[in-house]
């Protein structure tokens, strides 16, 4: 029991510390891609090819000057973008990272909790993830921050049904909610893809609106709203809410490669022989791997398309992604009921 | 017991959370602390190893009613402290009602058996499988009626939302 508890605890220790290192610089690799297709060089004078670049943007945004609107709920005010941080680093609880590694004989689960609900985990930590721009943008008490919050909001509530229902033919197809089942049963090459493109598209354009990405990255439309939720945020309470979209990108990334992309599994990765640790190694760098391609996906998109009207971006997730969405299940269901 | 200490915890979060949202002057600080009553709740389910019914309350209550109701307090800038005395009867109806119900309910609980659940993560009733199995076999029919119903729910929003003549 001791030895587990620890384990645990480095283990989530180890994750958080993951999502993090990942999610600052992804900063920096949105802005060498944003260079890339403008076709300049980005960041590049913080070490060599700009490696420090993240460092130095931390750095600034910690010893920036603190403000605090003097009609802000205080208390509010704070809990925005802490709370936005927590829910962003709450969903790599349930993603499985790797097939289990052994010490001292002994197997240990690289997934923080095997819950038998893990996907509906999920869909918990994206329903409650709306709070922290909410209350953020509520509590700065400015016009142009309440807009953005109010859009946020409704579109993040908008696009989690149709999440949602994408996902629901991933679990018919498998029979079970656990993340954990959910990956075993893609063993190879045999990927959900192949079996459900439509609910993996419409889950990445809902992932790309949950996280407020461009094209869909209308609350903090700067040429409409100023700087949306987080108009009145300075430091790094400005720099948790900017900070937390790149983990949630990062665990998006997670979530699609585990949902649909075989999570840690590759091809032929078994017959390799390695050691079980090895093994386990391998398994989380092609997890990995997955993820940095998303990673690229969100930020290929977001330099390359323009930022949908607020009616075309409520009647794309009403009247298209919802109906094609219910359809795919009714489709999952009588394929399901067909072949049995 | 470590369990014991989260169940005292999460039931004075509970409660204490429950009244502020009685006490707290703004709307907003309201809903949010509504929602950490539920949370609390939630927290409770997952005490008796019922992790769906647990994550069930949460997508619903906090993740949409409670959002929503966020939304709609929002949206109309129900920010101004509104607490004009209210008229004697109107205080005098809310203390007999509450009176009763405290009564109805100590009534209930007087002839219940309160006692810890033992062994609360043994049980599988909790869990979604368990838990489909009763909803799709012993009560089939009331569960496809409720969805009815909800469907009706839905339609009749959508008819009042529309401004334009149908």
């Amino acid at each position: 029991m001791g030895t587990l508890l620890l384990y645990k605890t480095i283990l989530a220790s180890a994750i958080l510390v993951m999502s993090l290192v990942v999610a600052m610089y992804s900063t920096l690799i949105e802005r060498k891609v944003a260079g890339f297709f403008q076709d300049r060089l980005g960041p590049n004078r913080a070490g060599p090819w700009g490696m420090f670049q993240p460092l130095a943007d931390g750095i600034k945004l910690f010893f920036k000057e603190e403000f605090m609107p003097n009609t802000a709920d205080k208390f509010l005010y704070i809990l925005g973008p802490s709370l936005t941080m927590l829910i962003a680093c709450l969903t790599s609880a349930v993603i499985p990272w790797g097939p289990d590694i052994i010490i001292n004989g002994q197997p240990f689960s690289l997934q923080m909790a095997d819950v038998n609900i893990g996907i509906l985990y999920i869909f918990a930590i994206v329903s409650i993830g709306v709070y922290g721009i909410m209350i953020g943008g509520w509590a700065s008490n400015n016009k142009y921050a309440l807009l953005g919050a109010i859009r946020a909001s409704s579109q993040m509530i908008s696009y989690e049904l149709a999440m949602s229902l994408s996902i629901i033919a991933i679990v018919m197809m498998t029979g079970s909610l656990s993340m954990r089942d959910i990956v075993e049963q893609q063993q190879g090459f045999n990927w959900n893809i192949w079996y459900q493109p439509l609910a993996f598209l419409i889950f990445l354009i809902c992932a790309f609106a949950e996280t407020n990405r461009s094209p869909f990255d209308l609350p903090e439309c700067e040429t409409e709203l100023v700087g949306g939720y987080h108009t009145e945020y300075s430091s790094m309470k400005l720099g948790f809410y900017l900070f937390s979209e790149y983990i949630n990108m990062f665990i998006s990334g997670a979530v699609m490669a585990t949902l649909f992309f075989g999570g840690y599994h590759f091809p032929f990765i078994d017959r390799l022989g390695l050691s079980p640790n090895a093994f386990a190694f391998v398994s989380f760098l092609v997890l990995f791997a997955k993820i940095t391609f998303f990673g690229f996906i969100f930020m290929w998109v977001r330099w390359t398309l323009p930022r949908f009207r607020y009616d075309q971006l409520m009647r794309l997730g009403w009247k298209a992604l919802i109906p094609l969405a219910i359809l795919n299940v009714l489709i999952t269901g009588v394929v399901i009921l067909l072949n049995k | 017991m470590f369990s014991n200490y989260i169940f005292y915890f999460l039931s004075a979060l509970a409660l204490y959370s429950g009244v502020m949202m009685l006490l707290s002057k703004k709307p907003i600080h309201s809903v949010l602390y509504l929602t950490l009553t539920f949370f609390a709740i939630g927290g409770q389910y997952i005490l008796l190893n019922a992790q769906f019914l647990a994550i069930v309350h949460i997508i619903v209550y906090a993740g949409a009613i409670m959002v929503l109701f966020l939304f709609t307090v929002m949206l109309l800038n129900l920010n101004k402290d509104d607490r004009s005395p209210k008229p004697i009867w109107v205080k005098a109806a809310a203390i007999i009602a509450g009176v009763m119900l405290g009564m109805v309910l100590i009534g209930v609980f007087r002839g219940y058996d309160l006692h810890l659940v033992q062994h609360p993560m043994e049980s599988q009733i909790g869990l979604v499988k368990e838990l489909g199995k009763v909803l799709y076999r012993d009560y089939m029919l009331p569960f496809e009626v409720s969805s009815i119903l909800f469907l009706t729910a839905m339609v009749g929003a959508v008819l009042l939302g529309k401004k334009e003549q149908i």
